[in-house]
């Protein structure tokens, strides 16, 4: 239910004219509320980020998304893909 | 990615049941970015269930799921905040490893000092996700912490689940 929230929230600040990216753990939640912007994460729930102390991988989701934010073509719904050098260290 | 088929059974049967499209945004609902990324104020927003030391906890008991949020200051220490999701569809492990899993205060101050944003704002919010029935944050909670962000000026909200 954290995606739906995630997305409510998302819509309400979008209303107030504050430009949102979300992060996404569970496509088929996103793709029925439809966020105007969001990351779809190959992580497990409770593991939006990636892993715990990985700052490069955090890093890397986080740019990710933030690309995002130029998008208006709405709902911008894309997949996040680890890089090869970041995938072949964990 | 988590799929519905990575979930337990309890609870798959549930989001296969629940009636996610009642929820369903508005069609074409897009604030555009009013200013370059590394000139826009920045708030973290998650759904993680995270408190203060000095904050209440989540009410669990709530079966439609607590609505309420908690405000973060931009200073606090990542590690101090104290997770309290009563949600027991994902492992609380990694989160109690790396507050910044979920609220990457630690990430968006480096991309601050690297002028990829322009600045954090001075406050961030907090909500436990496990809301089943959004009634109260759809029509209250949300709007009001909309309100005080644009209030205080921030452009960009970033936004987590857990």
């Amino acid at each position: 239910m954290c995606c739906q929230t995630v997305c409510l929230v998302q819509a309400a600040l979008e209303r107030e004219g504050i430009t949102t990216v979300s992060i996404s753990l569970l496509r088929e939640v996103a793709e029925q509320l439809k966020p105007p912007r969001a990351l779809f994460v190959p992580f497990p729930m409770g593991f939006p980020l990636g892993e715990p102390k990985n700052a490069e991988l955090q890093h890397q989701v986080i740019a990710a998304a933030l690309r995002l934010l130029e998008r208006n073509d709405v709902p911008a719904l894309e997949n996040f893909t680890p890089n090869q050098n970041q995938t072949n260290k964990q | 990615m988590a799929t519905y088929n990575d979930l337990s059974l309890h609870v798959r049967l549930f989001m296969k049941g629940y009636p996610f499209s009642r929820y369903a945004i508005e069609p074409g609902l897009c604030a555009n970015l009013s200013k370059p990324l590394h000139q826009s104020r920045v708030a973290l927003v998650t759904t993680a269930g995270l408190r203060t030391t000095e904050q209440h906890g989540f009410d669990h008991s709530n079966k439609k799921g607590d609505s309420t949020f908690r405000e973060i200051p931009t200073s606090i220490e990542a590690q101090t905040l104290i997770e309290s999701h009563r949600s027991y569809a994902f492992d609380h492990l990694g989160l109690a490893a790396d507050t910044n899993l979920a609220f990457p205060i630690d990430r968006f101050r480096e991309l601050e000092s690297r002028n990829v944003i322009g600045e954090l704002n001075h406050r961030h919010f907090s909500f436990m996700g496990s809301i089943v029935g959004p009634g109260k944050l759809i029509e209250e909670t949300a709007p009001q912490v909309a309100r005080m962000l644009r209030e205080d000026g921030v452009d960009v909200a970033f936004l987590t689940p857990v």
